[in-house]
């Protein structure tokens, strides 16, 4: 954190955002700690960061798992029936859009068009495309992702 | 400056917004985001006029008056759209009025029934967020809020506390803390000014009225009251009163209906407070304590600096505020006298601040067998609902005096409502303790206004004494600020939290009329006026209280009872 607070001496609040990109690159994800850190450097309260953070869909406040999923929500998808793919993602793993899973293995993401549209509905983990999802392929796709785990790999 | 408005002219004055220069001759124009003394934000579109040339409607609150500027404020597409602003609002609105804390005194209700509003014609998706109650003092439902922002802009333009801000985007944007915590995790004082400001119900103060009427009913508990020398001239206002009317005797009276077996006066602890206060400001003076002194009768204030300034926190008047005084002589004086278990007494406050709520909730303020000083701290709001729920008539009312031993007091104690007048009583009784004299003319009249900051210079005998009388914390700040930097000496300075003082406190009833405001300081300042003692140290309750118990000021006792200390406080900021 110090090394990029270190790049920004003498900034002010203008100098928010590409803070906060900095320190999420770092650490994949904006802790409550970290931007209290944040908030004593530029002297700013930490509601007012949070409130420009949570404004961008850019960051992210949990950690993110170990294997990161995105659903695709553009508009192919979408007619292609992504929300119920999205749906039996929430009921597989039970968390919501935008959190991470307690075992830490999984985070949910939903994303815009990932350019992928002939193969709607798309899923993407860790860059991995899954094509055509159905709700019913979810638990076999997330169990290899456990076996994996099991496995070490 | 002249210009035209709906076919007549008017003269303005150069720099003033439209909607001032509307509100000047008489025409009222709705607003939902306007807040006097507070930069414009445009945010809600209610003000909206037509003018003449201008293709779109413009926003009257943040636009400047230009000479002969042709202006339609009720045309039929200015009334149009407001409607539709406001039917929009109420897509998302629960709309359960009949159940809501804020029915009948809620402006968006209010707008609602101005435009004629009838039908829903926009439905969408109801919020269903859940109720912060985290705070022993304020309670949120953003499922209530409609994004105004003037909570947000109170919170950080007038405190300079900036415990909550917009959060999130779009549909899903609410006011909340960092991480959508807790406002008991936050770095809210308190205050309450989000709660007077908010236009509708999504902030109300924590109302503690059930424990209030259990306690009531409650055949083993004494349960007394005290009232805060502002809650007289503004509860009225609930019960048809003018403005500003002081109803402090009828009020006494109501109160005893509700069941309370002793009614006191907070003013005569107000009194107390300036005994041990002005003592503690000579004691310094002479003997070269820290100064300058701040006073430390509001909680708001007393919060922040733990917060905000840990450094300057010995410079705090170790003295309890007025309700924790009275609270405190109540159960090891009265109690004891009477014959009465101090356990047994269910001591209430009535204030016009949600922060009481928190003091009266500290650990520093309890006895060290814990019993706390005081039990229950409602608001000026809370306690006119109680009348209503049973059924008081203030009107029918004779006025009645309040229960000795703490119900007479010297309008020095009075004036505590208003900014500026703790530190006008202080300077009354300080005088008297270093000259031995009365003050010639009681009135201070340079810290007698609505201003944020009131500063003077006032000779005492050979001393001089450079003091401020401060209201609204981020005018506070500022003062801190210049005093760290070495930019002021000051020796003895009164904050209030709250812009104005506690006649405009987060307990008050809600509304931004700032001429209401004006109406109440008056009317304290005229029971000064009128008043025969004028001086804390000439209350003759205050001397018995000292030779019957407490010996004198700054005493083993009043150490005991009447002072506390307070500690650095982790916050987020």
């Amino acid at each position: 954190m110090e090394s990029i607070f270190a790049k920004y001496k003498n900034a002010g609040r203008d100098s928010l955002i590409p803070i906060l990109q900095d320190l999420q690159e770092k650490e994949g994800f904006l802790s409550f700690d970290s931007l209290l850190s944040v908030s004593r450097f530029l002297n700013l309260p930490l509601s007012k960061i949070y409130g420009v953070a949570s404004f961008y869909n850019q960051f992210k406040f949990n950690q993110p798992g170990k294997y990161q999923i995105q659903v695709c929500r553009g508009t192919a998808c979408h007619v292609k029936g992504s929300i119920k793919v999205l749906d039996a993602l929430k009921r597989e793993l039970k968390i919501d859009a935008g959190q991470t899973t307690r075992d830490g293995l999984f985070s949910l993401e939903v994303v815009a068009c990932v350019g992928a549209c002939s193969l709607a509905p798309v899923v993407c983990i860790n860059g991995e495309y899954y094509a055509g999802v159905t709700p019913d392929s979810i638990e076999k796709i997330i169990d290899s992702y456990r076996e994996k785990k099991e496995k070490g790999e | 400056m002249k210009i035209e408005v709906n076919g007549n002219n008017i003269e303005v004055k150069k720099g003033q917004t439209l909607l001032d220069a509307l509100k000047d001759v008489g025409i009222t124009i709705p607003t939902l985001c306007h807040m006097e003394d507070v930069f414009p934000s445009g945010a809600c579109r209610m003000c909206v006029v037509e003018v003449e040339g201008d293709k779109n409607l413009v926003p009257s609150c943040a636009v400047e008056v230009r000479e002969g500027m042709k202006v339609k404020t009720h045309s039929p597409r200015v009334l149009r759209a407001r409607k539709t602003i406001i039917e929009l609002l109420l897509a998302s609105h629960p709309d359960d009025c009949l159940y809501c804390e804020r029915n009948g005194f809620c402006e968006l209700q209010s707008l609602s029934e101005e435009l004629g509003i009838s039908e829903r014609r926009y439905t969408a998706k109801k919020p269903d967020y859940r109720i912060d109650n985290s705070s022993v003092s304020i309670v949120k439902d953003s499922s209530k809020c409609i994004l105004c922002g003037r909570c947000v802009r109170v919170c950080e333009e007038v405190q300079g506390v900036s415990a909550i801000d917009f959060v999130g985007r779009g549909s899903k944007s609410v006011v909340a803390p960092a991480f959508n915590q807790g406002l008991n995790l936050s770095s809210c004082i308190n205050c309450g000014q989000c709660v007077r400001v908010c236009p509708t119900g999504a902030l109300t103060e924590h109302s503690n009225i059930k424990e209030l009427i259990s306690a009531l009913m409650d055949p083993d508990k004494v349960v007394v009251v005290q009232h805060a020398p502002s809650v007289s001239v503004t509860i009225g206002e609930y019960f048809g009163y003018k403005e500003g009317t002081d109803v402090a005797g009828v009020l006494n009276a109501a109160l005893r209906k509700l069941g309370f077996k002793k009614v006191f006066d907070t003013a005569f602890s107000a009194d107390l407070t300036i005994m041990e206060e002005a003592s503690e400001l000579v004691h310094r003076i002479k003997n070269g304590g820290k100064i300058p002194m701040f006073t430390s009768c509001s909680p708001g204030w007393v919060k922040y600096v733990e917060q905000f300034y840990p450094e300057f926190l010995d410079n705090i008047s170790s003295c309890k505020s007025p309700q924790q005084m009275l609270g405190s002589v109540i159960k090891n004086y009265f109690a004891p006298k009477n014959g009465i278990d101090p356990k047994k007494i269910f001591s209430v406050s009535i204030m016009p601040c949600t922060a009481k709520k928190f003091e009266a909730e500290r650990k520093e303020m309890a006895s060290e067998h814990g019993v706390p000083d005081i039990d229950l701290a409602i608001t000026t709001r809370e306690l006119a609902k109680l009348f209503k729920m049973f059924h008081i008539d203030f009107q029918s009312l004779e006025p009645e005096e309040s229960d000795n031993p703490f119900g007479v007091r010297s309008s020095a104690g009075k004036i505590f409502g208003v900014s500026g007048g703790v530190m006008e009583a202080a300077l009354r009784t300080a005088h008297f303790l270093i000259t031995g004299k009365e003050m010639e003319n009681f009135e201070v009249k340079q810290v007698r206004d609505l201003e944020g900051i009131k500063e003077t210079t006032i000779k005492i005998g050979d001393l001089e004494l450079n003091i401020a009388a401060v209201s609204g914390l981020g005018n506070a700040k500022k003062m801190l600020e210049d005093i760290k930097a070495g930019k002021k000496q000051i020796h003895f300075m009164e904050v209030m939290t709250c812009p104005g003082g506690c006649i405009a406190g987060g307990g008050q009833p809600y509304g931004l009329d700032k001429n209401k405001i004006a109406q109440r300081m008056k009317s304290l300042y005229k029971i000064d006026k009128d008043s025969k003692v004028r001086c804390s140290h000439n209350n003759e309750s205050i001397k018995n209280l000292y030779r019957d118990f407490l010996g004198e000021p700054l005493g083993e006792k009043s150490h005991k009872l009447l002072h506390t200390k307070y500690k650095k406080r982790k916050t987020n900021y």
